[in-house]
């Protein structure tokens, strides 16, 4: 971690930009949360309408992927898209950096996404089923499904990292070279990757998810016939 | 000081030959999948949602290939960590 990052320090703690950029993201939510479901009405104002549909947008795109499954995974991948939209538009107000272009940052979410998979899969089917679905070709393939779960999660973190600094790095690079406003049409790219990237790390969380839940589905359906 | 010029010459030719392929071949398999994707959807206007979800994640997975490119391509350019050997 860069020594200029560093803002301040609590006890043996360093805050980093990043955390404090975070927190700062955090802050915003709650209060937003809170401020706007303080008064929920029957019949919605605007405002509640708008957010209405943002939860059944991001509860439909759930029930794509994990038909069924919406009510018990929105809050994990409801919370990861709109941490990430918020995280990577972040970037674009002068004097703050995306916390997602820091690696420690997306390795933090990729972390919690591997732990999620696991959580929601044992608590499907429990732990034996659910271990053994990693048996469950063939046992031959063992290594090689611990080594996919443990290298998608790499390249979950390293996907977001590398797309948020890319993007950074690229606005300042064509600022050094060619001056003021000429990065404005990299900035507008930066809006539409940040939109992506963060859709692409929620879905791609889901699927995740959704392949642990439906691996013991398909363990449990040819079960009998197996054993 | 000849070690570092040569050194200095390696990396940025490998740097940018590195770069110069690893986006040349997701490119390639980008536009496969896009022009498969748009076949797909003009044969089944229908099926567009699914369709393009999976064009997304596809492409996603496609350009992090570019991007684990660009990661290796910017330690070597600014934190090689052979360049400590060399140093010492």
């Amino acid at each position: 971690m860069d020594e200029n990052n560093i803002l301040f320090r609590i006890g043996p703690l360093l805050i980093t930009n990043a955390v404090a950029t975070t927190w700062g993201i955090m802050a915003a939510l709650v209060l937003l949360c809170w401020q706007s479901t303080r008064r929920l009405k029957l019949s919605p104002d605007r405002w509640q309408s708008v957010l209405e549909g943002v939860v059944l947008t991001m509860q439909n795109a759930i029930d794509d992927i994990a038909p069924g499954k919406s009510q018990r995974l929105l809050p994990f991948v409801g919370s990861l898209w709109i941490y990430l939209v918020l995280a990577n538009l972040t970037g674009l107000i002068p004097g703050l950096h995306s916390p997602t272009g820091q690696l420690a940052v997306t390795s933090g979410l990729a972390i919690l996404v591997f732990l999620a998979t696991h959580w929601f899969g044992i608590r499907e089917a429990g732990w034996l089923p659910y271990l053994r679905h990693y048996l469950q070709p063939n046992p031959i393939l063992l290594p090689f499904n611990v080594i996919s779960e443990l290298s998608r999660t790499l390249a979950l973190a390293i996907r977001l990292f590398g797309n948020i600094m890319s993007l950074e790095m690229a606005a300042l690079l064509v600022l050094l070279v060619a001056g003021l406003l000429v990065p404005v049409p990299l900035l507008m790219l930066h809006v539409v990757e940040a939109l992506v990237q963060a859709y692409i790390f929620g879905v791609l969380a889901l699927v995740y998810i959704a392949g642990g839940l439906e691996s013991h589905a398909a363990t449990r359906s040819d079960g009998g016939t197996a054993s | 000081m000849k070690d570092m010029s040569l050194f200095a010459l390696f990396s940025t030719v490998g740097a940018l030959l590195a770069i110069a392929l690893g986006v040349m071949f997701p490119a390639l398999a980008m536009g496969r999948s896009i022009s498969r994707a748009l076949d797909a959807l003009a044969r089944q206007p229908e099926a567009e949602k699914s369709i393009l979800r999976a064009l997304f994640i596809g492409l996603a997975m496609v350009e992090s290939l570019a991007i684990y490119v660009l990661v290796i391509v910017l330690i070597v350019l600014f934190r090689n960590p052979l360049l400590a050997y060399l140093l010492k």
